[in-house]
């Protein structure tokens, strides 16, 4: 890709975003963050950068579209096989000794995970006394995941997914195929809570035993990283666990002293007393 | 041609593949001098679901130690880094290693165009990539970004390459410093600056 905008244009062009509609991406990390902007640029075949800045400073839902590109979406139901049996296996089965369960999936994208956690939970007998918090910073997102709908021409992949991180079940029970478009159970849907929250600003708005955040804080600076695991720490209950992607750690993290190792493999740590 | 040595010190090496590449990588990384100056990063297309047996698999024969990235993990020079399946691998200023799954480029994850475009931005001028065998037109814009900004690029002689499409498509599309047999690459490494 070659390189359109100037690093100039750029701080511009995120300046406006922030001053305008309150999204704070500078402490996204750059290299990827200027990507995903010129992508955008030219997809939408803009010309000339004031033309760019032009349609984001007048266009409000053009600036949905802007959260949308710029963050990335890519996710999938029991993605990370190993990581799924790991939690069916040995996290769940300590969530359930506690009276009611909170789960917080930060950065849910279109929700795919959030309902796999569901189905998990259903599964262990313990659905009916979770809550399944799922937040991204993206309300459009966020809309779509609340209607738990989703390709059908994805559900084959999918059960292929459940089934070989540990399901047993009959993976479309879960759900009603409709021509393309699959809508997932009710009863799953209750347990889920949809809603927009932003981790560069927003705080922790309750207390988790179970913290998921795979593959969001990639997309961040290493002091925004810190940050948001702080707030991740203050949110966790004492043996509470944190979730992350299969490359992240918290090694080169100063929060890594509040944590032990549950599975590396996994990426899963727990918070200390 | 035969531009051996950057104006300023080299801060990276890349080397891009796909079908043909490995067994050209586990040709020249025993002959490696442990001492070099700079990071090594390889950039392989692999399938998405690869474990990561192929850190174990490089690690076994290296003379340097192979290390597979994690998110903002700070490169050091003399240490081979494999760039994990199923991720793109982009280079911060401040020289973290900042990983990034988002659409594949030329059907790839890891995309070597991703990783040369993103260095030769933040490095212009200090970086260097080699291009090894393949069957896919990835890492040609990878490096012209690098000949842009100054860097050094070499591409296995397709000749020598199992599939010669990629480093042919580099040769006909960009400027290339040198082409390289599989049994000069060692030696050129080491002598890089």
């Amino acid at each position: 890709m070659d390189k359109i905008l100037a690093d100039i244009e750029i701080e511009v062009i995120l300046n406006d975003v922030y001053q305008l509609y309150g999204y704070d991406f500078s402490e996204y990390a750059k290299a990827s963050l200027t990507r995903r902007i010129n992508r955008l640029y030219s997809m939408d075949r803009f010309t000339s950068v004031t033309d760019f800045l032009y349609r984001i400073r007048t266009d409000e839902n053009y600036i949905r579209r802007f959260v949308e590109e710029i963050t990335v979406n890519v996710t999938e139901m029991f993605r990370d096989i190993s990581f799924f049996s790991c939690l069916r296996k040995e996290v769940i089965p300590i969530l359930s000794t506690y009276p009611h369960i909170r789960i917080w999936h930060a950065g849910c994208s279109s929700g795919e995970e959030a309902f796999s956690m569901a189905i998990l939970l259903k599964e262990a007998g313990l659905l009916h006394k979770s809550i399944i918090y799922a937040t991204d910073i993206n309300p459009d997102v966020i809309h779509s995941a609340a209607k738990g709908i989703f390709h059908t021409a994805k559900m084959k992949l999918y059960s292929e997914n459940y089934i070989a991180s540990g399901g047993t079940k009959e993976f479309s029970s879960y759900y009603t195929a409709n021509y393309d478009r699959t809508v997932f159970s009710q009863e799953l849907k209750d347990k889920i809570v949809f809603a927009t929250h932003n981790l560069v600003s927003d705080r922790s708005f309750n207390e988790f035993q179970l913290i998921l955040c795979r593959n969001v804080m990639i997309y961040f600076e290493k002091e925004l990283q810190d940050k948001v695991l702080t707030t991740f720490k203050d949110s966790l209950e004492q043996l509470g666990f944190l979730a992350l992607g299969s490359k992240e750690t918290l090694r080169f993290s100063p929060i890594v002293t509040s944590y032990k190792i549950f599975s590396y493999k996994d990426r899963i740590w727990r918070k200390n007393i | 041609m035969e531009k051996e040595h950057l104006s300023k010190k080299l801060k990276l090496l890349m080397i891009g593949g796909s079908a043909g590449a490995l067994n050209v990588l586990m040709q020249i990384i025993p002959h490696l001098k442990k001492d070099l100056s700079f990071p090594i990063v390889i950039i392989l297309h692999r399938k998405a679901d690869s474990e990561s047996s192929l850190e174990y698999l490089l690690d076994m024969v290296a003379s340097l130690p192979v290390k597979e990235i994690e998110d903002k993990e700070k490169m050091l020079a003399g240490k081979i880094y494999l760039v994990p399946a199923d991720y793109h691998l982009l280079i911060e200023k401040n020289g973290l290693f900042s990983l990034d799954a988002s659409e594949k480029i030329h059907y790839c994850r890891p995309a070597i165009d991703v990783t040369l475009e993103s260095a030769a931005a933040v490095f212009p001028g200090e970086v260097a990539a080699l291009i090894l065998s393949g069957a896919n037109g990835d890492g040609t814009a990878g490096a012209q970004a690098v000949k842009a900004t100054g860097g050094i690029v070499w591409v296995q002689s397709p000749d020598s390459a199992s599939i010669d499409y990629m480093p042919q498509y580099v040769i006909d599309h960009s400027d290339v410093d040198r082409i390289l047999e599989i049994e000069d690459m060692a030696k050129a490494i080491n002598e890089l600056l």
